[in-house]
């Protein structure tokens, strides 16, 4: 199995090779389109800040490559965010793969949202052998709008939505290669979707 | 809802754990990679390690050791130590750090930490504080607490938090080493203060201190060394009498 990491220099992408490495599979890095086009699985992460990620995007010519990708994309975190219509942060235009807004936590709570959160409504595949209310761990400041797209959702400030899919495309906020065994339990259910 | 996290600290130098008792008197507590898989087994939420290496190979030793934890740990983890420049976090986070902490050179240029969060984001800039309480003031020192300063603990707290630091790193040195209990009113006035989460360091020695802490001291996590690394409270009880007492924690 071919298994690429959208290369497009967002932040701490180390972890999740190593995360795969751990699972005994290894992950290239790529900015390639062509690359990208061929694996079996394609991992799009993120790190950062949206609309700086995304001019990098549009600079590699990868906004439009990611909407077309046919085979399990899984956006990580940012990556999740960016496959969204829009954000707020930096009043960004995402890759409008979901039909879901990217919104601030408010000063209610303490943002970011840094630590592990349990994750409810389990839905897809993504989730199989993983517990109702498992915790993820999760660094973020803005959220994804809970819609019919959710497969998992967690609660701050609001229910919000913590994993999504449409079609072959996934993405989740929490960071499966930091969550322990469950989030090894996540990735090892992607690569066989 | 998201849990209180427990995080064990591993004072590193040249590649070995070690932890001070009031920043002295060092002892050898073993090897960072495989107590920092063994943290991670028994339900560690996050790891701190914090490199007070003196030497020129400092940065090399150092970029070995954050590798070789990112490559077997499956949690999030934060280094600290020595770290003044962009160049030192783009390796640190390219070696496979999930967050970095900075101190004394926060304090000495506090640019650093709008220049970090712009350029990598608050969620992984940690500020770390160390402050003592001399005469009714808490004042922030540097250099792993050894130099005083005329900073106030809370009028820093905040200049951070507007520069961009995406986390607070509490130690009380009055606390520190003393296993006599966290330093909660000054923790549940920073967490009050600002809008990020807020680690309490400093006087773990007891399953209730950690209650304490959470309750009384507000504090998001907390952080500790010796109690953990001697096994005098082991993480998976401590969890447990946390759930006893409604702290949300993960299991």
């Amino acid at each position: 199995m071919k298994l690429v990491i959208i290369n497009y220099g967002a932040g701490n992408i180390k972890s999740i090779q190593f995360a795969f490495k751990r699972l005994g599979f290894d992950a290239v890095l790529s900015n390639d389109a062509e690359e990208i086009k061929k694996a079996d699985k394609v991992i799009f992460p993120g790190v950062g800040e949206a609309s700086s990620a995304m001019t990098k995007l549009r600079e590699s010519g990868l906004d439009k490559v990611i909407p077309q990708l046919k085979q399990p994309v899984l956006g990580i975190c940012l990556g999740m965010q960016l496959m969204c219509r829009s954000s707020e942060e930096g009043n960004t235009k995402g890759l409008d793969i979901f039909d879901v807004d990217v919104k601030r936590f408010s000063n209610a709570v303490k943002v970011p949202q840094m630590g592990w959160n349990s994750i409810q409504g389990l839905k897809s595949d993504l989730f199989k052998g993983v517990d109702e209310n498992a915790y993820m761990y999760l660094v973020h400041s803005y959220y994804a709008e809970d819609t019919d797209e959710s497969i998992a959702t967690s609660f701050y400030e609001k229910k919000y939505a913590t994993a999504i899919q449409k079609g072959n495309f996934y993405g989740v906020q929490f960071h499966p290669e930091k969550s322990g065994k469950v989030g090894e339990i996540i990735l090892e259910n992607f690569l066989n979707l | 809802m998201l849990t209180k996290r427990i995080i064990p600290c591993l004072d590193i130098k040249n590649g070995r754990t070690v932890k001070g008792v009031n920043f002295v008197n060092l002892i050898d507590a073993g090897d960072p990679v495989e107590l920092g898989k063994k943290y991670a087994e028994v339900g560690a939420d996050e790891l701190v390690f914090l490199d007070i290496t003196a030497t020129k190979e400092r940065r090399r030793t150092m970029h070995d050791m954050v590798l070789k934890v990112a490559e077997q740990v499956n949690i999030p983890f934060t280094v600290g130590g020595g770290i003044s420049s962009i160049e030192d976090v783009d390796d640190l986070l390219h070696c496979g750090a999930d967050k970095v902490s900075i101190n004394s050179s926060a304090v000495k240029r506090p640019e650093l930490i709008n220049e970090l969060s712009q350029k990598f984001g608050s969620q992984c800039i940690v500020v770390a504080i160390d402050a003592k309480k001399i005469d009714g003031q808490w004042k922030v020192h540097l250099a792993g607490g050894s130099i005083p300063t005329e900073i106030d603990l809370f009028e820093w707290a905040e200049e951070v938090e507007e520069r961009g630091a995406g986390e607070i790193l509490f130690t009380s040195m009055n606390h520190d080493g003393t296993k006599g209990g966290f330093a909660n009113e000054a923790l549940a006035r920073l967490s009050e203060l600002v809008n990020i989460p807020i680690i309490a360091s400093g006087g773990a020695g007891t399953v209730q201190h950690f209650v304490d802490t959470f309750t009384k001291g507000k504090a998001d996590a907390a952080l500790a060394a010796s109690v953990f690394h001697f096994g005098e409270i082991p993480i998976p009880d401590l969890k447990k009498e946390l759930q006893q007492n409604n702290i949300e924690v993960r299991l």
